[in-house]
């Protein structure tokens, strides 16, 4: 950053890339997209940049753009790429591709469900990247594979080899990218998105073993993510992304306990338990990522700015230096100097809410329900019973937030559509209020339990239109005059935030904060007393997830909802529920008012589940996991408690025996160590 | 209502504006949106005109062709079109092997291959469509039925089956449109199945069961829309083979009933003289070309025109 003069330069201090004025144009219908916008960057030895931005900020192709991996057709142009004194630039695709791409800079990507090739046995894949390029011969390979394998701490690594993508978890195969990435011994590793596809406990392993291996190795690492606290913990500096251009760097202590530029400011009051524990409104980021094509006159950020001056929107903001590496990009207005500082305030004070306000009576009970499929292999194999759900009893009381939370795979999804009445349980019961939800009609379930989905891409029917789509549930139950059901879907719309011009819009057209309003829109417009939330917010960007969650909240004053909140977020939890509910391999492990299970968490899994939840902390690292191995597969439960194989705290009882449930201060536990491993927190 | 104090919320909807509001017709209700956009898009224009015309030709065609096309006159036979050596003005496109007028026999001809190419392939469209929503949708042992009959449908020879169907029932044009549309459903049942299998997996399936929707109104309301593209595209592909498999039946005098003129007898009738009277087959089969091109054009356009989407 700082100009050395050139005589100075030592090799172990030069920086081992830096990046100026590199610029990405890809040529579309609608016009030139600039992704990337003449951007400078710089990364030492050893260090690790976090690029952090949302989707569509210009991060994954500013790494795209370094390996020369655009599209054909985008234009890529720099003044200078050079890696280790080397104008990349300049460099030959040819000589590339064999001398820099795999070898000195290697790649992870997001989707380790995607990114091996499912034809070919994982050693192969493995030995192919060393042998490829190297005179090395396949044993050599095959043992750098086997040590690789080990470091990144997958059991029995040799026979690994011979396994194929489908026999490994998400968890394992991304391993498995990472050790292909190191087969060569990189100079710079670039992961984007390592862990955003992953399971919280497994994304806390992963973040580790990266950290771990970049010490080892003396990498250099550019991480990219969406995740202020994913790159918190890993990152030594940070470069913050917004419309193609980085609007701050500085290290991660800087740039996160003293933001400067509104966005970064504006992306951490968005990030729920940023502002402690307590509950209060999140903040949010108005509008969208404006259009990438065309050119923007004055600030990118202007728009969407709670500061935003005259000047803003027609001059291009100065970059001010605050110091060696930390910079910032913006006007920063005088006059709005206090203004976001006392927005926020304004925020927390407007629209106070208690989480404690639900103590009513239970609306919803869930009484030992159990649900099993019969999973088949092949046309006449053998049907082999698949456990998702074991004896779970829950009840949801009136006005509360009840969160669910647990790993893929453990049954939270099953468990809504049995509450939702749309899969019978083998047995047990779901009552709500005084009836059985199986004998109701679909009409009055539907009355009465609406539910809003993950993805909103999937979960509004591309061709309707919006207007069509929410007020579906009132013409299949034929409620009121059409007259009267257009009026309530406008009525709704008003109260999710949806403007009337999107009436006749089909859901392509909206932006994905957009969609989930309609989603909700559609599930309140029956005025449900329930509502099932099913990670409402997880394919959501951190600005749009805290409008969502913060209009959820006001809805729930407004109409007097109850949620049932299925989440693996941990911080999401924190902020919207009043109590939970931890599930793990079909079962409910604990459950309890929320400050008692997050603060004083009593069964193992719990524990770890908050421990590999990572808060904005930069003086932080990765917590060493504490669960050992990978989520089990439920067609092969463990014998006894079914959490015992992970347990850091296990003891012979727990495999042979299953834990009975029990109280212990309110909150519902399933562990036969509850009680001491209580101690152990308070001894901590 | 009770105004909502979310600024933020609120200025969202400002800002998050589809930058060509007037192209994607926003605001407009979707028919009004779909028919303002039809009137801009040619290809569409070009496909419904091609159509029209023809149709006109079909129906009025004892009015517009200038002779009987039954009329033989022997003397004339062979004759070359127009603009080619030897050809006459009094017969434009030149005559058969028996001495019809060729101009006359194709304008009565779109009328049965029309009809033939369309009725077979909307029969073959519904017994397809119904059973691929069936066992996509429902799964289990009917979905296990329906494959069943789809291995009975390819491992017979459609022709044998066309030949016994036509033997026992009789030779009409309406047996052979049925014939021909009950052979030809099987790539609808395909592509319509493996479709209604990813869809129902969907969120907005599951949205609909618990908004107390039943499976008949799910999958005919919700999925199927979700499909006209792909059965769009069959259709217009069938309706050319459905066409030709005419000829086929024809040429072993198993389909339309000879004097009766039809596209695909004509080619056939055309084969023997290909090398020599070349316009025999060519115009027919121009014809042909013609009439599938004009209908793919309108599928294109339809889908255009009914699915907008977000083009940046």
């Amino acid at each position: 950053m700082s100009p050395l003069p050139i005589g100075e330069i030592d090799m172990s201090t030069a920086p081992i890339l830096d990046i100026q004025g590199l610029s990405v144009e890809i040529p579309t219908d609608a016009g030139t997209l600039k992704a990337v916008r003449g951007i400078s960057l710089s990364l030492n030895r050893g260090e690790t940049l976090g690029i952090v931005g949302e989707s569509g900020s210009g991060k994954s192709m500013t790494a795209l753009a370094l390996m020369n991996l655009l599209t054909p057709s985008a234009r890529r142009t720099a003044d200078c790429i050079n890696f280790d004194g080397k104008d990349l630039t300049h460099v030959s695709e040819k000589e590339l591709a064999s001398k820099v791409r795999g070898q000195r800079i290697s790649m992870i990507f997001q989707e380790p469900m995607t990114s091996l090739n499912p034809v070919y046995s994982i050693g192969r894949q493995l030995t192919e990247t060393m042998t490829l390029h190297r005179p090395v011969s396949r044993a050599e390979a095959e043992k750098r594979a086997i040590y690789l394998l080990e470091k990144v701490g997958l059991p029995d690594p040799a026979s690994r080899l011979k396994q194929y993508p489908h026999e490994l978890s998400g968890g394992q195969r991304q391993r498995i990218m990472i050790a292909m990435a190191l087969m060569n011994e990189p100079e710079l590793l670039i992961a984007d998105e390592p862990t955003t596809a992953l399971d919280v406990t497994i994304q806390a392993q992963i973040l580790y073993l990266l950290q771990d291996l970049q010490k080892e190795l003396g990498m250099s690492m550019i991480l990219i993510t969406h995740d202020l606290g994913v790159v918190s913990r890993s990152a030594d500096k940070i470069a913050v992304m917004y419309a193609g251009d980085i609007v701050e760097t500085g290290t991660a202590v800087e740039v996160l306990t003293n933001p400067q530029h509104p966005y970064t400011r504006g992306l951490m009051e968005c990030v729920p338990g940023y502002r402690g524990d307590e509950a209060h409104r999140l903040g949010s980021i108005p509008g969208i990522v404006p259009s990438m094509t065309g050119t923007i006159t004055g600030c990118a950020f202007a728009s969407r700015c709670p500061r935003a001056v005259d000047a803003c929107k027609t001059d291009i903001p100065p970059t001010k230096q605050l110091g060696p590496g930390r910079t910032y990009v913006c006007h920063d207005p005088e006059s709005t100097r206090d203004q976001s500082a006392r927005e926020q305030q304004s925020h927390v004070n407007r629209a106070p809410f208690d989480p404690g306000k639900a103590k009513g009576e239970s609306v919803l009970t869930v009484d030992n329900a159990t649900y099993t499929f019969l999973v088949r292999r092949g046309m006449f194999g053998k049907r082999k019973p698949l456990k998702a759900l074991g004896n779970v009893s829950l009840d949801i009381r009136k006005g509360e937030v009840l969160a669910l939370v647990g790993e893929s795979g453990c049954g939270k999804t099953t468990l809504s559509r049995i509450i939702m009445g749309l899969k019978q349980p083998d047995s047990g019961s779901v009552r709500l209020g005084e009836h059985e939800i199986s004998t109701l009609p679909a009409g009055q379930r539907a009355r009465m339990i609406q539910p809003i989905f993950q993805d909103p891409y999937s979960s509004l029917n591309p061709r309707k239109t919006i207007g069509d789509i929410i007020g579906r549930p009132l013409v299949v139950n034929r409620i009121g005059s059409s007259k009267e059901q257009l009026a309530k879907v406008h009525n709704i719309m008003e109260h999710v935030g949806l403007p009337r011009r999107v009436f006749n819009s089909y859901p392509d057209q909206l932006s994905g904060g957009q969609r989930q309003r309609a989603a909700i829109g559609r599930a309140l417009i029956m005025d449900p007393e329930i509502v099932i939330c099913d990670e409402p917010t997880s394919a959501l960007d951190v600005s749009v997830q805290s409008q969502i969650l913060n209009l959820l909240l006001d809805l729930r004053d407004e109409l007097d909802l109850t949620y049932l909140f299925v989440t693996h977020d941990l911080s999401v939890v924190q902020h919207m529920a009043d109590r939970v509910a931890v599930m793990y391999l079909g079962e409910i492990v604990e459950c309890g008012d929320r400050r008692q299970v997050l603060s004083h968490p009593k069964h193992p899994y719990t524990r770890a589940l908050l421990d590999s939840a990572l808060s904005i902390s930069p003086e932080l690292k990765v917590p060493a996991p504490r669960l050992a191995g990978d989520f089990p597969n439920p067609i092969n439960r463990p014998s006894g408690c079914s959490f015992h194989p992970r347990c850091p705290i296990a003891e012979q009882q727990c495999k042979e025996q299953v834990p009975q449930a029990e109280i212990i201060d309110t909150t519902f536990v399933k562990c036969w160590k509850a009680e001491t491993s209580q101690h152990q927190v308070k001894h901590q | 209502m009770a105004t909502r104090d979310v600024v933020g919320d609120v200025t969202i909807a400002a800002v998050e504006t589809p930058p060509n509001e007037e192209e994607l017709g926003l605001g407009l209700s979707p028919s009004k949106a779909a028919l303002k956009r039809a009137r801009t898009h040619r290809g569409l224009k070009i496909g419904f005109g091609i159509l029209l015309v023809m149709a006109v030709f079909a129906i009025f065609a004892p009015w517009l062709a200038p002779y009987d096309p039954y009329l033989q006159n022997l003397p004339m036979r062979m004759l070359p079109p127009v603009w080619m050596e030897g050809g006459s003005w009094e017969y434009l496109l030149g005559t058969d092997h028996l001495g019809r007028d060729y101009l006359s026999r194709l304008i009565h001809g779109a009328r049965i291959s029309m009809f033939i190419g369309i009725g077979a392939a909307s029969i073959g469209a519904i017994i397809g469509v119904t059973l691929g929503l069936i066992a996509g949708y429902y799964g289990g042992w009917i979905d296990q039925g329906v494959n069943f009959l789809v291995t009975c449908q390819l491992a017979v020879p459609s022709l044998l089956l066309i030949m016994a169907l036509v033997f026992v029932i009789g030779q009409s044009v309406t047996v052979v449109i049925f014939v021909i549309g009950a052979t030809h459903w099987v790539f609808y049942l395909l592509v319509v199945r493996s479709a209604t299998l990813r869809l129902r997996e969907l969120d907005f399936v599951a949205a609909a069961q618990a908004m107390g929707c039943s499976k008949f109104k799910i999958a005919v309301r919700e999925v199927l829309p979700n499909l006209s593209n792909q059965i769009m595209v069959i259709f217009t592909l069938e309706v050319a083979v459905a066409i030709l498999s005419e000829a086929t039946l024809s040429f072993l005098g198993l389909g339309i009933p000879s004097p009766l003129p039809s596209w695909g007898l004509m080619i056939a009738e055309g084969k023997a003289a290909m090398f020599f009277q070349p316009w025999l087959v060519i115009l027919p089969g121009l014809a042909l070309f013609v009439l599938v091109i004009a209908i793919n054009l309108l599928g294109d356009g339809v889908r255009d025109v009914t699915v907008t989407h977000r083009r940046n």
